[in-house]
């Protein structure tokens, strides 16, 4: 069941941008100078002008693209599929033969853009005179098409009828050789705009989208306030606004080339790729709280205060330091005001009395040194409850221990046992049978794990 | 890499905040400007219009950097061959969408005929199967705790599902509706935890909810037309995600105030996929207009266009690998390209859907990316 095509909606439009770029390769493609060259093709008796063979078709797409013999096919192939080239000998296949096989043009008044959608009358003078011309020459979905139409737009069934002989009687006045490529013009243009069912449909085009909404003009703020900062920088600092452009552009090596080594996809990982190998050891290896982690592992904690949140391994073991510097309590602090901004809204207000009593309350146990300022804001905002107040109090402990606490662990003993101990597993040797396939191996579903442990584990990470 | 870009790094900071003290020569009031009764909205286009004339004419003064010219000196990527290694065949209808568990190897997907189902990509078996009450199924996402997955489309809502490994029970039973948008859900993500869903809608909004009681913590409007995909950022603070829409903007919003604080349009048709870059300073975009382009958040402007004369085609759905390095795009044309994030180039193109691709994205560890497509198909390449 395809969407209606009837509207000219968002998806329309998009297929609409794509056809008028095949259109422009098209033309490109006939072009005098830089086109193909097109000769006569002998078909059954009769010889058709202006044809060209697959074979011309991909070498010219190789040539002007600079791509290969794939993609070249590939790119051909949808130009036949959309109409804009159609074959000679088997009409009904819609495909690109790297061969010899004829191929010509579609005339531009049959191209999928112009007549769109195809007109139900149209279609059905077309058949009528393919049923004319010859019996029985119409195949299953087109006589069932045929039939259908006839119930439907039986009203101007004479005004079809008499379109349909007129225009072969047209026809036979042409030479035969003209009159043979409007045939096959014609055939071409309904194998694409009316397919037989379960072969590919170019109006195939998903949901509608586009409901333009706003008709009013909210001038784009965020252009104003760029073009504020722009105009009041003085031409001597121009400069300036250079050097941040090019220390952005460089952070995005500096990071490529930082994380190359951890990339599986760029570097290949240890021991080997699971989903190549079907040895699923990396992950196991890898697991959140394994016993000894991976040396690539310990040393990304080293990248970012954030890597070494964000492994449940890095998060423990920068636990373990704090305590031993008596400052778990920021981490703590941390963790909980990350559950209450995640957290279930209904619980809110019991996790802010938690957090208040247990680390800003005077005299709490597990106070957090915030800078007054920040307290005096928090504090406040607590007599009101929500989500987000405590984000004030949590970026100040988050920073402080990025800055202070972060640097010193990476220096510790602590840190540096952990990267020597840590292991460098082995790579894989390839298989020396590479058809035996390794058994693949199920795993517990998170589902599972999940129920077998309680709920009131904070489910965030 | 040489030593003149470091130095440079370090300098930048003083120059920046030496040019802040100076006054300003537009009017602060007419950021904000809406329609007044007595202007008529040619006017106001025209304004607008001659806004934007004058902010490329000093944009072009700058002299801005391309990432290309920077990254010459990078060293270029040798040959890539990426295969398919595992294909989920079990649909019964286009595949529109997918995403990946935190575990690594399973992976939920929706179709257009209403089935959603959950997988173990590793072995290829299927572990659950939801039939939603509506056609084009077109955003899914996976919980952070493996739990439970989300879906939505034409029904325009979205709804979670808790997984549930009893094999008696009705997964539809415990469905549970958490938004409701007033036109058809194009994407969804849960935040943090299993208890934050993000949504995009064909009503050209963005919102937030929260799951248990179904509220809308937060809405997010700003687009002129339908809203196609939305990214989770990566940084420190949690607390902006990315948009995109039909109007060719991409938008960066704050998600607890509901403000868009950074906008992009460079695209000339519908964004369809929008990802950010690991690092969160920056993020892919894929169009209608068959190009991926990369934007720089704290540069303010796009960096990198990815484009070919032969691609015609538009990309449905983008993402990065592990580093950053590479940029995979999933195209319209039934093809996955594979582009150079740096030097701007095309390192490779896959073939083997055999019809659009409509869903990419890599897998957590990096290890593989997953392609789904109008041809009922899933695909694990690595």
């Amino acid at each position: 069941m395809t969407i209606s095509t009837l509207t000219r909606g968002g998806a329309q439009r998009e297929q609409q941008h794509c056809l008028r770029k095949m259109e422009r390769v098209i033309i490109a493609m006939q072009d005098p100078d830089i086109g193909l060259k097109m000769r006569n093709q002998r078909l059954l008796i009769t010889v058709i002008p202006h044809a060209m063979t697959g074979n011309d078709i991909m070498e010219w797409l190789i040539q002007k693209y600079n791509i290969t013999d794939e993609e070249a096919g590939h790119l051909g192939g949808l130009l036949v599929q959309y109409g804009y080239i159609y074959p000679l000998k088997e009409p009904r296949s819609l495909i690109l033969r790297s061969d010899d096989s004829p191929y010509r043009f579609q005339t531009p008044y049959f191209w999928t853009s112009s007549r769109w959608p195809a007109s139900e009358l149209d279609y059905a003078i077309y058949l009528a005179k393919k049923n004319i011309r010859k019996q029985g020459e119409l195949v299953d979905y087109e006589k069932q098409n045929y039939n259908l139409l006839h119930k439907r737009i039986n009203h101007t069934w004479d005004f079809v009828v008499m379109q349909a002989r007129e225009q072969i009687r047209a026809s036979k006045q042409r030479r035969k050789a003209d009159r043979i490529v409007l045939e096959c013009q014609e055939q071409a243009y309904w194998l694409v705009n009316k397919p037989c069912p379960g072969a590919f449909d170019v109006f195939d085009l998903g949901p509608e989208r586009c409901n333009v909404l706003n008709s009013r003009v909210i001038l784009n703020s965020s252009l104003l306030f760029f073009l504020l900062r722009i105009s009041s920088v003085p031409n001597n600092s121009l400069s300036s606004h250079f050097l941040l452009s090019l220390s952005c552009v460089c952070s995005f090596m500096k990071f490529c080339d930082q994380y190359h080594q951890h990339d599986p996809i760029m570097s290949g990982c240890l021991p080997s790729n699971p989903w190549i190998s079907d040895d699923t050891t990396h992950w196991t290896i890898n697991t959140d709280l394994v016993g000894t982690p991976t040396r690539l592992r310990v040393e990304r904690w080293s990248f970012s205060f954030m890597e070494l949140l964000n492994d449940c391994l890095g998060r423990r073991e920068f636990m373990t330091y704090l305590e031993k510097e008596f400052s778990g309590e920021n981490l703590c602090f941390w963790e909980a005001c990350e559950d209450l901004r995640h957290g279930e809204s209904s619980k809110i207000i019991l996790k802010v009395e938690e957090v208040y009593k247990t680390f800003l309350s005077p005299g709490a146990a597990r106070w957090v040194n915030i800078d007054s300022k920040t307290m005096e804001r928090t504090l406040e905002g607590i007599k009101q409850p929500h989500r987000f107040v405590m984000d004030d109090a949590q970026m100040h402990i988050y920073f402080l221990m990025k800055k202070d606490s972060y640097p010193r662990y990476l220096k510790s003993d602590l840190y540096k046992n952990m990267l020597s101990k840590a292991i460098v597993p082995q790579e894989t040797k390839k298989s020396v049978f590479p058809f035996m396939r390794r058994q693949r191996h199920s795993s517990p579903s998170p589902a599972m794990v999940s129920q077998a442990t309680e709920d009131n584990e904070p489910k965030y990470l | 890499f040489s030593g003149s870009f470091g130095e440079v790094y370090q300098t930048f900071h003083l120059s920046i905040y030496m040019s802040s003290n100076n006054k300003f020569s537009i009017s602060p009031e007419m950021a904000t400007q809406e329609v007044q009764p007595n202007e008529t909205l040619s006017n106001l286009k025209a304004e607008s219009d001659t806004l934007k004339t004058k902010l490329e004419d000093e944009r072009a003064k700058l002299h801005d950097v391309e990432l290309h010219q920077v990254a010459e000196k990078v060293d270029g990527l040798g040959q890539f061959i990426m295969k398919t290694r595992r294909t989920l065949k079990g649909h019964g209808n286009k595949v529109l969408c997918m995403d990946w568990c935190k575990d690594k190897r399973r992976i939920v997907s929706s179709s257009q005929d209403g089935k959603v189902i959950v997988w173990d990509a590793f072995t290829t078996n299927k572990e659950h199967a939801v039939t939603m009450p509506c056609t084009w199924v077109m955003a899914c996402a996976y919980a952070p705790s493996g739990c439970a997955v989300a879906c939505g489309g034409l029904d325009n809502k979205c709804s979670v599902y808790p997984l549930s490994l009893d094999k008696n029970e009705n997964l539809a039973a415990k469905k549970k509706s958490v938004a409701m948008h007033t036109n058809y859900l194009s994407a969804c993500s849960f935040t943090n935890s299993d208890m934050q869903i993000l949504t995009s809608s064909g009503d050209g909004t963005c919102a937030l909810w929260d799951v248990e009681s179904g509220q809308l913590l937060q809405s997010f409007h700003g687009h002129a037309a339908d809203v196609l995909c939305l990214d989770l950022a990566p940084s420190e603070t949690g607390n902006t995600f990315i948009s995109g829409g039909c109007d060719k903007k991409a938008n960066v919003w704050d998600m607890r105030s509901g403000q868009c604080i950074q906008s992009f349009e460079t695209h000339e048709s519908d964004i369809n996929s929008v990802r950010y870059y690991p690092s969160g300073d920056a993020f892919a975009s894929g169009s209608d207009d068959a190009t991926c382009r990369l934007y720089d958040l704290r540069a303010d402007r796009e960096v990198a266009i990815y484009s070919k004369e032969s691609i015609i085609f538009g990309a449905s759905s983008v993402d990065f690998s592990l580093s950053g390095r590479l940029l995979f795009g999933g195209y319209n044309d039934y093809t996955i390209n594979v582009w150079d994030v740096l030097k701007g180039t095309r390192v490779s193109i896959l073939f083997g859907h055999e019809n659009r691709v409509s869903a990419l994205r890599v897998s957590p560890d990096g290890t593989a990316f997953c392609s789904g497509s109008w041809d009922h198909t899933l695909r694990v390449w690595a």
